[in-house]
């Protein structure tokens, strides 16, 4: 399954600009692995850590989420607080 | 697995979720009892003291321990020389960088700020601790320093770190700078968007670091035993994160640390991360005795995490009828003396509550020689809220518009696109605005140099890893061990979840904080996400506790578990077809646990998605006096969406509290640095926290648009009241006194100043 992945937040500037990627992928695990893997260039953002925001929920470390078809993906940085 | 539990229905009405018990630490707390971090003691325990930088940037030569380590009653001095090499460290350390988290617990090549850890004693008493600390020798080679943000970021600025080099420039610079990272957030067209505006405003703002100020200092004690495991008992509020760090500094297995959080007398956020544990375990491991550390609040103060200072430049535009077309700003954060402030939280929170179709966001990390900037409430995002909540204000004025009414006419709703990405679900932005606009303080009279501001604000939410244990005693109540420390009634909360689901009394269920031992990894208490998601832990811990004694139940009666309901407390046949049985109590199930099967408890390991985002509105009436300066608070509101409260009381405590400590960031509080770059007001003497007599009683609307990622619909509240206080009571002083302030704090003096510029310009 084809997922449109788009970068937030701060994320597209850190990957050099480009914020509209595809990869195959039916989980988290696979879509990180598929960008690491397809796109270099996000290579630092990834190694950083991310959340995973899919159709507005946030997802972090959480690599056996399924992503339904057509839904909204973004990458985000990862959300702390106090 | 991850998790996201759809709400039950939003309509019903629970007879215990809502309902407003007493506080189940109260009683221990007002008497004395409550054991807080330093009161934690051991047989053969020593005393621990930290020697500090007195310089804010130097080059440490050399250290001397050995008058120290002669003196009787010493038992053992650290030094960098007994933390392993920062390139022998892991990745990880949670969020933050671990190699900067140990560096800042005991510096390495160079001081970094005044009150940077170079050594530590462990004594038989503080009192030798103390002297042994004077005999110290450091031989510092004292280098130029900076603790400003725009002056670090000047060229010829003093480089703090020789191998920092700024990521996200193109082409990556050649020179170190103090500039660890610049990002943005790009939207749309912003040159687009100002042509269309009829209306730009455009200033520069300055915010000073404030400190948490949490009244109990950090404390902890760590006892090393000789078969090489440790115990730690610490004021934290994630003693999960402290046993990690504390084993990867020092290159333990994280099965030989265990880590039990004591009751804390505040956070705030200041607690996330480690400053003195990994001494004490370095000082324990050193000695073979029990350690205890605990900071004066002068430490604290100098060398413990405070939140960033900002510079801020906003300009927006908007049409005549108050729609925003643009908005461009530059967000310039220092993060202490280490890469990592909050300035990308603070560009996705200012904009988040409004549809703006065009927004460019330029933010600089910024190092500078002050001590690691720790989070603190929504961290990165009331600074950027001042600057944006200010300028609406003066367009709001300039259109001779309501300021809630502008606010109304770019808020988001459901299906709105995020500053940050993502589309929101349901949101109370709309409604929170509302329900200010219709409150009786909106409307109450305003008399001569009286003034009343608007802000908003907004915290993301997240959930997070949390694992919850209920067990079922054979009495009929229930005991919960919570993995994460309470700093804001969260036993409470997740007592009444999970009488709510159990069909029991609250008084019945009592809650714990384990260990690290005894339960699964649990993330901080931090970001708002603990009655988020150690409740849907709660939740799913009972409802697998229920599963079970339906199955018993089932056993008993000779039918299937699928034929036996719960309901209110009982257990029912599902209907006429499941057969004739009475009715069987949860506490005769719980009475009969040893004859049918053993113990009964539920469990939940998650880690918890679905956080709902949190919205607010504050409305604040401020009386300037124009003889001294002084700011008065008359009357303060906060209206925020709670999803549903869970226990009102305490969601009315969080929202108080983190008005009254944004009242204080806007007002008083601010670190002050000498020439020499030193601290000049390490004390709540001369660093001036607002108390109960500086404040109204503050008023308090919850707003309940249930978030549909969590069982009772919640949403974490404890970050978003801290984000509005700071432009709400500029915009009132703005409008008490005509003056607009944007440098924090609104301090007598700069009041005066303002006023009487006022005055000369005639």
């Amino acid at each position: 399954m084809t997922v449109q992945v788009r970068l937030g937040s701060t994320l597209a500037s850190a990957a050099g600009g480009r914020s509209e990627f595809e990869v195959e992928a039916r989980n988290i695990m696979q879509l990180l692995r598929g960008l690491g893997k397809q796109y270099p260039e996000l290579g630092p953002v990834l190694e950083r850590g991310v959340a995973v925001s899919i159709d507005g929920q946030l997802y972090q470390d959480a690599w056996l989420e399924r992503i339904p078809p057509g839904a909204e993906v973004y990458l985000m940085p990862r959300i702390s607080g106090g | 697995m991850a998790a996201v539990m759809k709400p039950r229905d939003p309509d019903v009405t629970y007879s215990q979720v809502g309902t407003r018990p007493k506080r189940p630490d109260g009683v221990d707390k007002v008497t004395g009892r409550a054991r807080y971090g330093a009161d934690v003691s051991a047989p053969g325990m020593l005393i621990g003291k930290v020697l500090r930088s007195p310089h804010a940037h130097a080059r440490i030569r050399g250290i001397d321990t050995s008058r120290a380590e002669a003196l009787e009653g010493v038992k053992a001095v650290v030094t960098r020389d007994d933390f392993p090499g920062l390139d022998e460290l892991p990745d990880g350390g949670g969020e933050e960088v671990l190699v900067d988290v140990a560096c800042n617990v005991m510096a390495r090549e160079k001081a970094l700020y005044e009150g940077h850890a170079v050594a530590a004693v462990a004594a038989t008493s503080a009192r030798i601790a103390k002297r042994a600390l004077g005999l110290i020798e450091v031989d510092y080679e004292v280098l130029p320093h900076v603790t400003d943000v725009d002056a670090a970021m000047a060229p010829g600025a003093p480089v703090l770190h020789e191998t920092m080099f700024t990521r996200g420039v193109e082409p990556a610079p050649s020179e170190p700078s103090n500039v660890a990272e610049r990002s943005e957030i790009v939207q749309g067209d912003v040159a687009e968007g100002f042509a269309q505006a009829d209306v730009i405003v455009e200033r520069d703002f300055r915010t000073e670091a404030a400190h948490q100020g949490y009244i109990e200092p950090h404390a902890c004690m760590a006892s090393m035993s000789e078969d090489g495991s440790a115990e730690m008992w610490v004021c934290t509020q994630g003693h999960y994160s402290v046993r990690d760090m504390c084993a990867q500094i020092l290159g333990l297995p994280l099965s030989r640390l265990r880590v039990t959080a004591s009751e804390i007398g505040g956070g705030f956020g200041g607690k996330t991360t480690v400053f003195i544990e990994p001494t004490a375990l370095a000082l324990s491991m050193k000695s073979g005795r029990p350690v205890k550390i605990v900071m004066d609040r002068d430490e604290v103060f100098r060398a413990s995490g405070p939140t960033s200072s900002a510079s801020i430049s906003m300009k927006i535009g908007a049409t005549r009828d108050g729609r925003i077309t643009a908005a461009e700003g530059e967000l310039r954060y220092q993060g202490g003396a280490f890469r990592g402030s909050p300035v990308p939280f603070g560009a996705e929170c200012c904009f988040a509550l409004y549809d703006t179709a065009n927004v460019h966001l330029t933010c600089y990390d910024v190092v500078v020689n002050r001590p690691k900037q720790a989070a603190y409430r929504a961290p990165g995002a009331p600074m950027a809220s001042f600057a944006v909540e200010s300028v609406l204000d003066e367009i709001a004025l300039e259109l001779d518009m309501d300021p809630i009414e502008l606010r109304l006419r770019n808020a988001v709703k459901e299906g709105s696109k995020s500053i940050y990405g993502p589309s929101f679900g349901p949101v109370g932005m709309v409604e929170t605005l509302e329900e200010a606009r219709d409150h009786e303080n909106y409307q109450a009279p305003l008399a001569a140099r009286q003034g009343r501001g608007v802000a908003t604000g907004f915290w993301p939410n997240y959930g997070g890893e949390t694992s919850v244990t209920l067990n079922v005693n054979t009495d009929g109540t229930v005991l919960l061990s919570l993995g994460t420390p309470d700093i804001g009634g969260s036993r409470a909360s997740m007592c009444l979840m999970a009488a709510e689901e159990l069909g029991v009394p609250y008084e019945r269920v009592r809650a714990i904080i384990a260990d690290t031992n005894a339960l699964s990894f649990n993330a901080t208490t931090g970001g708002s996400r603990v009655t988020h998601s150690a409740g849907m832990a709660t939740v799913q811990a009972a409802r697998n506790a229920i599963d079970n004694m339906r199955g018993r139940v089932a056993e008993m009666w000779g039918i299937d578990a699928e034929a036996v309901e719960w309901e209110d407390g009982y257990a029912r046949p599902s209907g006429s077809n499941a057969g004739d049985f009475e009715p069987m109590s949860f506490a005769e199930i719980a009475a009969l646990s040893s004859q049918t099967g053993g113990p009964i408890a539920g469990h939940a390991e998650i880690n918890a998605a679905g956080a709902g985002n949190s919205f607010g509105t504050h409305v604040v009436d401020v009386e300037v006096d124009d003889q001294t300066g002084a700011v008065s608070v008359l009357r303060y509101l906060v209206v925020q969406d709670a999803g549903r409260a869970i226990h009102p009381s305490y969601v009315e405590g969080q929202y108080q509290g983190g008005a009254a400590q944004g009242v204080g960031w806007a007002l008083n509080e601010e670190y002050i640095y000498g020439e020499d770059g030193t601290l000049q007001n390490p004390g709540f003497l001369d660093y001036r926290m607002p108390v109960a007599s500086d404040l109204p009683m503050i008023d308090t609307v919850i707003v309940e648009v249930p978030n549909p990622g969590h069982p009772y619909g919640v949403r974490g509240v404890g970050e978003t009241p801290i984000v509005p206080p700071l432009a709400a009571v500029a915009n009132a002083v703005a409008r008490a006194t005509g003056r607009r302030l944007t440098e924090l704090p609104m301090s007598p003096p700069r009041i005066l100043a303002a006023l009487s510029e006022s005055a000369e310009a005639g």
